[in-house]
């Protein structure tokens, strides 16, 4: 029901992008975000804190790096959606599951988790 | 899929040039180099120190454990389990008849492959197969006596080497298929148990630690805290498929044979101290 309630919440908001000000869209990206730290903190769902130490996140586990500074160690923000979506290109080894490969995450809900890393 | 060895040859490449391992090596030649791995990443941890799982590599948790030890959980389960293991069958004969030595100083040669079955049989299915060769019906490998009659018999290896002969033929086969199944993706997830047990034996999955590899057969049945009761090593199987989202599949299915025969063959000198407790 929650993710019904966001994907709508998200329609609203991309059909309203065209009117928004500079002001509105960064709330509207805040709000992506906060909806991005959900899916990661969500056991059913990203997970990512299982494995990485991540910012006011609690109990976080110490298979990958900790998730800081990305904005700076990935300019490009669609490399960092591309080892989201699929980690085992990078690293044929890695531990970390394909979360959009294997459907584990909706494309959507690996955009705000995009937005949200990109954030750290 | 990603096969063993890649897997096994690329973690190990620059730790031990020296070894490169293709799909056609020994059980062996696998124990070597799997030891050369973990000594390589653990240098301070001796090889018979592995017995204990993940607590090498967690001294509070270690604390914890040996202080349960001095009054293990699993003490009364051993003391049933010698009384069900002396208990005639209605045809009159009892566990020992089937086994090699009565039964007694015997489990850490399991699982062993079986010439006459032609496959891996386990501790627990050689219970069961010897209630059914006696007219009794077999016990469910959970929850039931079958696990106080397994520690029962485990309690009488304690301290003895794991062993195996080495295998061939048809038993080698069944090994490769183990191992296979160990380094092979899974589950939506998509982990190979290597991912855990040897990547990331010593890393934290939240506040889980996953231990390593080396060391996992040696002291079943276990006495979970989660569990509140005996399990075996395929209890965990299951829960560690499920983790990742896997096909979870029935005890004692082959599959899960041949992994436990090739985890065993890993394990062989160490030595054997089961049953035992964890968290
Ligand atoms: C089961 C473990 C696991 C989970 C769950 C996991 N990761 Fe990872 N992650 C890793 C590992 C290990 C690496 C190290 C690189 C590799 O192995 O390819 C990594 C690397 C990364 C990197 C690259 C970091 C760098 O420094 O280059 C990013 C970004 C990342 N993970 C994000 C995420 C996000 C977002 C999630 C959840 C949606 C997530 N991870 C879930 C294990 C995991
Ligand atoms: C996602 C990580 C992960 C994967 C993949 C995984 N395991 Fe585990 N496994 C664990 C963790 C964590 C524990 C320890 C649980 C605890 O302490 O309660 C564990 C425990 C075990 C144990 C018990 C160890 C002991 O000494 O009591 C065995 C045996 C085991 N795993 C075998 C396997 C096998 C075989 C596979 C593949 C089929 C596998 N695991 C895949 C994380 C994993």
């Amino acid at each position: 029901m929650i993710k019904k309630a966001l994907s709508t919440f998200l329609l609203i908001l991309l059909a309203s992008a065209s009117f928004h000000s500079q002001a509105q869209e960064d709330m509207d990206i805040e709000k992506i975000r906060a909806m991005g730290k959900q899916v990661v903190a969500d056991r059913k769902k990203g997970n990512c804190v299982a494995c990485h130490v991540i910012e006011d996140m609690e109990a976080p586990g110490t298979f990958g790096p900790p998730l800081i500074a990305m904005s700076a160690r990935y300019p490009d923000k669609a490399k960092l959606r591309a080892q989201i979506w699929d980690a085992t290109r990078r690293n044929m080894l890695t531990s970390m599951p394909p979360f959009g490969k294997h459907m584990i995450l909706t494309e959507e809900e690996i955009d705000w988790v995009t937005e949200y890393i990109y954030s750290l | 899929m990603i096969r063993l060895l890649t897997f096994v040859s690329l973690l190990l490449l620059g730790t031990v040039s020296a070894w490169a391992q293709t799909t056609d090596t020994t059980p062996a030649e696998d124990r070597e180099a799997l030891r050369k791995f973990f000594q390589s990443k653990f240098p301070d941890i001796p090889l018979d120190a592995y017995k204990d799982g993940a607590y090498i590599f967690d001294p509070k948790a270690r604390a914890q454990f040996e202080e349960i030890e001095e009054f293990p959980p699993w003490e009364f389960d051993v003391e049933e389990g010698e009384e069900l293991f002396n208990t005639p069958f209605k045809n009159g004969k009892t566990y020992a008849d089937c086994f090699e030595n009565g039964g007694i100083g015997i489990a850490q040669k399991y699982p062993l492959w079986d010439e006459k079955r032609q496959e891996v049989v386990t501790l627990p299915y050689a219970i069961n197969l010897c209630r059914e060769a006696n007219g009794e019906q077999p016990l469910p490998y959970e929850k039931s006596d079958l696990l106080k009659v397994q520690a029962y018999m485990a309690y009488t290896s304690r301290g003895k080497r794991i062993e195996a002969p080495e295998p061939t033929g048809k038993a080698l086969e069944a090994y490769k298929k183990g191992r296979e199944y160990y380094y092979s993706k899974r589950g939506q997830l998509d982990m190979t148990c290597a991912n855990c047990h040897l990547q990331h034996a010593a890393s934290r999955l939240r506040y889980e630690l996953p231990g390593p590899l080396l060391g996992q057969t040696t002291h079943w049945p276990v006495y979970r805290s989660k569990w509140e009761e005996l399990g075996d090593i395929q209890r965990r199987y299951k829960e560690c498929n499920k983790q990742v989202r896997a096909k979870d599949l029935p005890y004692q299915a082959e599959e899960y044979r041949n992994l436990q025969y090739y985890m065993h063959l890993m394990d062989v000198g160490l030595e054997f101290n089961g049953p035992s407790s964890r968290k």
